[in-house]
């Protein structure tokens, strides 16, 4: 079995060995300095199986990336030893076996994030479908059933919390990962690179997403935990032990983000072809750069909040439990100084790639090219300074809410931007309904309501109302379906062909879409009515007397149909992968360098760089050109 | 095109590359020392005065001598620049070894003991804990350095290890200045 000598494979066996041996460490250690292994006390017991188990845990983390391989190179420089830079695959191994292995190249890296961001998308699902089935009526029934008992030796309220809690998150880690496959598969073949700038970091800044998703998803076999995805103290400080495992895994995947995007914006900076200034590059790639400035700063402090907690829960170090003087409103301010941007970095990818298709399929110019490219930068900056506008309620200075509530409304008008864009551009455009552009105007449709129902939350009278009531669950699920959902499924659709060298199924994508669509329709205008209705955020169970049992049995059929429109889609593009039609050169008429070169894409890009000619969204204007692909034959200019 | 790149392609590319994660990180400082102002406000952790300015003395000092290493390497000088690195490792761990080696045992508190406890054992910790991953990064680079690697013209590990190590240098001032300097302090 030539799996076995995978990296997944080795790095999962190091994993467990490095777990195992981390915990036998720590134990070894508090033996030598004279600490209890057990207590007689309830409370002290589960504490020091805490420090141990996380101990392993971390261990085990770093044991995953020495034993894949993505350290070899390092620790050979380390050792003054020089690495080749030829990234050419072994011949003698199978094709596959590069998607289970440390591989360099940003194509290959690019496929493993998004398969990886596709399962985890699955497993948030999954949560999300096992606690609708829940909340498709009043009563707490079939969370309570026996066999959750048996499995995670927990039910009900608490496992609700627990799936609750982690579909936030593990969604969250899927989209991370999502934004990473697009800028990663991306941005080097739209600026005419053959790679990224680091092409080993950003090996590491994959796999270090494996060990991380793996501990994240293992909180559920810890006990679960009740903060909900922000993991508030003082509840996080409280939680069973799941919280760690919650704790670390974002860690993981937040370092993956910080390494990840440091690559992107060197890459767009230093690597673009010839001709390609800033303000020629395809759109996509200013959003990237917008998203990569934003993860590589902020994201840190979300690292940080989190190991406070963690030094809190391990150390008694009382930054902020307010018992022991500590500041529970501190950590508010540092998690949400990132969250907040994070939700850009979630959408702004996805924006990129709707400006990118509307062009395409519309056949017309991208309208105002640089006010798109520049609102992304816009929204970047301006998204630093509303984070507070999600504590309201918090019990912060009342004073800070207005400045806060300004800027947050200041966000409306860079999305404006954007908005006047894509209908400019689509406007008495020759359309052509492909799949990849119903996404891409489902996205807008979709983004647009979360647009319209952001302002109310905005608003301090109206969020006083309106906080933790599911009107932000609705608005909320827009603006990830509306910016990240579904232009990752147009991007994955329309580059499929690049990726596969074949066509996906164009029959199960449309049926696909109207599933997504109406399904998703159905859901968050529910979710946007009950909670203005008064429907509470994050409760297991409402009062029968309130009404709501036919529509929150209609909303779960929303979230199942979107759900299985998912579903078709993995059974689409695995399906397609070997078996679908060939696709032969430019599929889409597209004018972006990529699709001028054979499908899949060679193994190093452009072994001949192109020169950048014209501007990128000439669409229907005669005798334009972007790129020239043969810049030494050909031109008479050459010399 | 060759998959090759020139070094000197790959330099611009490392230097943008390592100071994007210089300030990336500086976010966690800021972060750290922000919590600081919030949970202590204008008062500070008791501490053993004499001994701080010590340690801050020796890590300024080895910031001199690292950057007389770098200055040596362009120059071709190994010796001088063999010599000039050692001093700035022993520096450094004269550092950890008067914070976390002394400092963290005589201070009046634990991390467990109130807010001071909590600022305190987080800046410093989180601190030498970059100070450590720079003395092994100096090890590594004295180590090669001593093995006849890096040139005049190619010592790009030289300089990042320099960046890093100024870096570190610079965040313990601002630390200095708000764990021992700032506010009046806790009895």
């Amino acid at each position: 079995m030539r799996f076995f000598s995978t990296s997944m494979f080795r790095g999962l066996i190091a994993q467990v060995a490095g777990t195992v041996l981390g915990m036998g460490l720590a134990m070894a250690l508090r033996v030598v300095f004279g600490l209890p292994l057990s207590s007689p006390i309830e409370a002290e017991d589960a504490h020091i199986r805490e420090v141990i188990v996380v101990v392993g845990v971390l261990v085990g983390a770093i044991a995953f990336l020495v034993g894949s391989g993505v350290f070899t190179d390092w620790f050979k420089w380390a050792r003054g030893e020089e690495t080749s830079d030829d990234h050419t695959p072994d011949p003698s191994k199978p094709n596959w076996m590069r998607y289970f292995s440390v591989d360099f190249d940003h194509k290959v890296i690019g496929v493993q994030y998004g398969v990886t961001s596709l399962l985890l998308l699955l497993f948030g699902g999954i949560f999300a479908m096992l606690f609708r089935i829940e909340l498709s009526g009043s009563g707490i029934t079939f969370l309570n059933s026996e066999i959750f008992k048996v499995l995670l030796g927990y039910d009900g309220p608490h496992l609700y919390n627990t799936l609750m809690s982690l579909h936030g998150i593990v969604m969250i880690a899927g989209i991370l990962l999502g934004v990473g496959a697009m800028s990663n598969y991306l941005v080097p073949m739209l600026i005419g690179a053959n790679d990224m700038a680091f092409p080993r970091l950003n090996a590491f800044a994959f796999w270090i997403n494996v060990p991380g998703a793996a501990i994240l998803l293992s909180s559920l076999f810890f006990g679960g935990f009740d903060t909900g995805w922000v993991g508030y103290p003082p509840l996080s400080l409280r939680a069973p032990l799941g919280m760690q495992m919650f704790l670390i895994g974002v860690y993981l995947v937040g370092l993956s983000s910080i390494a990840g995007s440091i690559n992107v914006i060197v890459t767009t900076l230093t690597m673009r072809a010839k001709g390609m200034s800033l303000f020629r590059m395809p759109i996509f790639c200013w959003a990237a750069l917008a998203t990569a400035l934003l993860q590589f700063s902020a994201t840190q402090l979300i690292g940080l909040s989190f190991q406070l907690v963690m030094l809190e829960r391990l150390m008694g170090m009382s930054f902020f439990d307010s018992l022991q003087g500590g500041d529970p409103v501190l950590y508010q301010h540092l998690f949400w100084f990132y969250s907040h941007p994070a939700v850009y970095v979630f959408i702004l990818p996805g924006l990129g790639v709707i400006s990118e298709l509307l062009p395409v399929f519309g056949r017309k110019p991208l309208y105002g090219y640089r006010w798109v490219a520049l609102s992304s930068f816009g929204i970047a900056v301006v998204s630093f300074f509303v984070w507070a506008h999600h504590m309201f309620v918090s019990g912060m200075s009342p004073f800070l809410r207005i400045p806060f509530m300004y800027s947050t409304l200041l966000v409306a008008v860079p999305t404006g931007v954007k908005f006047f864009s894509w209908a400019a551009t689509i406007w008495q455009g020759k359309t052509i309904f492909k799949t990849p552009m119903l996404f891409a105007l489902g996205a807008v449709v979709i983004f647009l309501l979360g647009g319209v129902t952001g302002p109310p939350l905005a608003t301090i009278a109206t969020d006083l109302h309106l906080h933790d009531t599911w009107f932000v669950v609705g608005h909320f699920h827009d603006t990830m379906f509306g910016g990240f959902i579904f232009p990752f499924v147009a991007a994955i659709f329309y580059w499929f062909p690049k990726m596969s060298g074949r066509m996906y199924n164009e029959k199960q994508g449309k049926i696909q879409f109207w599933l997504m669509f109406i399904g998703f329709m159905l859901m968050s205008n529910l979710q946007l009515i009950l909670g203005l209705l008064g429907m509470r955020r994050r409760v297991v169970d409402f009062d029968a007397a309130l009404g709501f049992d036919t529509m929150q049995l209609a909303l779960t059929i929303g979230g199942f149909m979107v759900f299985f429109g998912m579903l078709l889609f993995a059974y689409n593009i695995i399906r397609s992968w070997t078996k679908g039609e060939v696709a032969e050169g430019n599929v889409w008429d597209s004018r972006s360098p990529e699709w001028q070169k054979p499908n899949p894409m060679p193994l190093h890009n452009y072994e001949q760089p192109f020169e950048v000619v014209g501007e990128p969204y000439d669409y229907g204007l005669p005798n334009s050109r972007y790129v020239n692909m043969n810049p030494a034959g050909g031109s008479p200019s050459a010399h | 095109m060759s998959a090759v790149e020139s070094y000197a392609t790959k330099l611009v590319r490392n230097r943008m590359g390592l100071w994007l994660f210089v300030i990336s990180d500086a976010f966690v400082f800021v972060g750290l020392f922000i919590a600081r102002m919030v949970l202590l406000g204008d008062t500070r952790p008791h501490l053993d005065q004499g001994l701080g300015l010590g340690v801050t003395i020796m890590l300024l000092i080895s910031s001199f001598f690292m950057n007389r290493a770098e200055v040596e390497m362009a120059h071709g000088n190994r010796p001088a620049f063999l010599r000039n690195i050692f001093i700035t490792m022993a520096l450094g761990v004269i550092f950890l070894v008067g914070v976390v080696g002394v400092e963290w045992q005589i201070a009046h508190f634990g991390p467990a003991d109130g807010q001071q406890g909590a600022v305190f054992y987080a800046m410093t910790g989180f601190h030498a804990f970059h100070v450590l991953t720079g003395v092994i990064f100096l090890f590594i680079v004295w180590n090669n350095g001593r093995r006849g690697h890096y040139s005049a013209e190619k010592h790009w590990a030289v300089e990042a290890c320099a960046i890093y190590w100024h870096f570190v240098d610079v965040v313990w001032m601002f630390f200095y200045v708000g764990l021992y300097l700032l506010g009046t302090p806790i009895v």
